[in-house]
């Protein structure tokens, strides 16, 4: 059994600092993938204006690193991704509260802004938090002997640029492609391109768009493991950036930085495709919560 | 052609600007954004402060309480938000206000470039998402008007050598937007023949 900690209160330190550190440092630290995406692209550039843009990306990342401030003023949607492996005892409820407070912490003492309303009345708590936010994606992996929790705030520009499609099966896989390459040049300069494209292929409409979101939590640069879905995924990166939309729609030889397609079987009768973008920041921060409380920090 | 341009700017100067042009300014831009546009152009108020001239900024600021700053206010982290949302209040801004570029993200529609061209105006594309970067380019907060709008006030940003900025829409109609959209929709025509996809776009 690998018990996270006994004693409640250290437990929901624990936590807590946790959802406070992970949802502010992902706003200033930029993945080391990510950046190395950026520098190749830079290098391969052969438009003047997009050589410019990157080289202002390039910099913003460094006065955040010196000056350990956001690199965006967005502090987007927080989304946490945690997994739970085999044999983790763990107070769910406990654990998720805590990090609602740390980014509620995070949000006011900073202070950040506070980027989160209510739907219709527009109210904002001035906390990164209300009914149904901080999202929790929580689900259960017997690969993995303790907990990984990754944060993603999510920028608006790019969760604007969200998509679902219920295709048919007749539509086969060249309608799954055609719909990823009209929703990314539709798109255009929107996300703050070069983006990382999530493509979620199959399951219900619900698993579809949340496949398409965490596919853009994989690492710049890594492939998916069969190689007929990691083909396609190049097949559809190069198409979209030959396009030449560019960073910032202004023109360019790279509009996505990777594009990553996660899939789960679906119905007979039913061929669904998701799209969904992240910005050229790729912002996303892990922490595993090992047995006793020790935890590791990365990306 | 790269330009250095102090504010408030010259019709002239403004008029001269081409697309793919870089352009740094000196002196004030204007913070804006929804709330501010909706109350000038929706709720008929004037703008609390004379906007002839003026460089404007498609904001979403972070900001800090400041006893020693004038305005009360200091930036935190000042970046840009998508444009796109506020284009139905261009024309409205350079033909009642004077107003001489407007700067944010993603671009303006084609009716937004044909007020351009109509009245002399600019569109300046900055990069979205490097805020850092911004901020260090604003070097005070000199006035907040509407207060009770926080954070969508008007605000009055000092700036020093703010950009590089791209001209992405300039007062000849021109449009890199435009232009790029085309271009990708011709190419997408040729991935489509490349990948055996039917009914090409």
């Amino acid at each position: 059994m690998a018990e996270i900690t006994v004693d409640a209160r250290e437990y929901d330190a624990l936590f807590e600092d946790l959802g406070c550190r992970l949802y502010l440092d992902a706003q200033i630290d930029i993945p080391p993938d990510v950046r190395q995406g950026l520098r190749d692209a830079m290098a391969r550039e052969s438009h003047p204006i997009a050589r410019g843009i990157f080289h202002t990306i390039l910099q913003a990342i460094d006065v955040s690193d010196r000056k350990h401030t956001l690199v965006c003023q967005d502090t987007g949607i927080p989304i946490f991704w945690i997994t739970i492996g085999r044999g983790v005892v763990v107070d769910g409820t406990r654990m998720l509260d805590a990090l609602r407070r740390g980014v509620e912490r995070a949000t006011v003492e900073t202070p950040i802004r506070s980027s989160i309303v209510s739907p219709i009345g527009r109210e904002n708590r001035q906390t990164s938090s209300g009914e149904g936010i901080p999202v929790f994606h929580v689900e259960f992996s017997g690969e993995i002997d303790h907990i990984d929790i990754t944060m993603m705030p999510k920028g608006s520009g790019s969760e604007s640029m969200s998509f679902l499609k219920m295709l048919l099966p007749a539509d086969g896989v060249d309608g799954i492609k055609k719909f990823v390459l009209e929703t990314c040049v539709g798109a255009g300069g929107r996300p703050c391109p070069p983006t990382i494209i999530g493509v979620g292929i199959g399951g219900s409409s619900d698993v579809c768009v949340t496949l398409a979101k965490k596919a853009t939590l994989r690492p710049v640069g890594e492939r998916h493991p069969d190689p007929k879905i990691a083909a396609l995924e190049l097949e559809l990166l190069e198409a979209i950036n030959s396009t030449g939309i560019g960073p910032m729609g202004l023109g360019g030889d790279t509009t996505a930085l990777d594009l990553h397609v996660e899939t789960a079987w679906t119905h007979i009768t039913l061929n669904p495709v998701a799209v969904n973008m992240q910005c050229w920041r790729g912002e996303r921060r892990r922490a595993r919560v090992y047995s006793g409380g020790r935890v590791e920090i990365g990306y | 052609m790269e330009y250095r341009l102090p504010t408030p700017l010259d019709e002239g100067a403004v008029r001269a600007l081409r697309v793919g042009d870089a352009v740094t300014l000196d002196g004030v831009v204007w913070g804006i954004r929804d709330a501010t546009l909706i109350r000038i152009f929706d709720g008929g108020q004037a703008p609390p402060a004379e906007l002839r001239g003026g460089a404007l900024l498609h904001v979403a600021p972070n900001v800090r309480r400041s006893s020693v700053a004038p305005s009360g206010y200091e930036p935190t982290t000042v970046g840009t938000t998508t444009s796109m949302r506020m284009d139905r209040f261009t024309e409205g801004l350079l033909r009642d206000h004077g107003v001489r570029a407007i700067i944010g993200k993603g671009g303006l529609s084609d009716a937004s470039s044909a007020a351009l061209a109509r009245y002399g105006g600019v569109y300046l594309a900055i990069v979205g998402g490097a805020a850092s970067v911004e901020t260090e380019q604003v070097e005070a907060i000199e006035h907040v008007y509407w207060e009770d709008l926080m954070p969508e006030c008007l605000w009055q940003f000092r700036v020093r050598a703010f950009g590089p900025l791209t001209v992405a829409m300039d007062a000849s109609g021109a449009s890199i937007y435009r232009d790029v959209a085309a271009r990708a929709r011709q190419r997408l025509a040729d991935v489509y023949a490349r990948l055996g996809l039917r009914d090409a776009p």
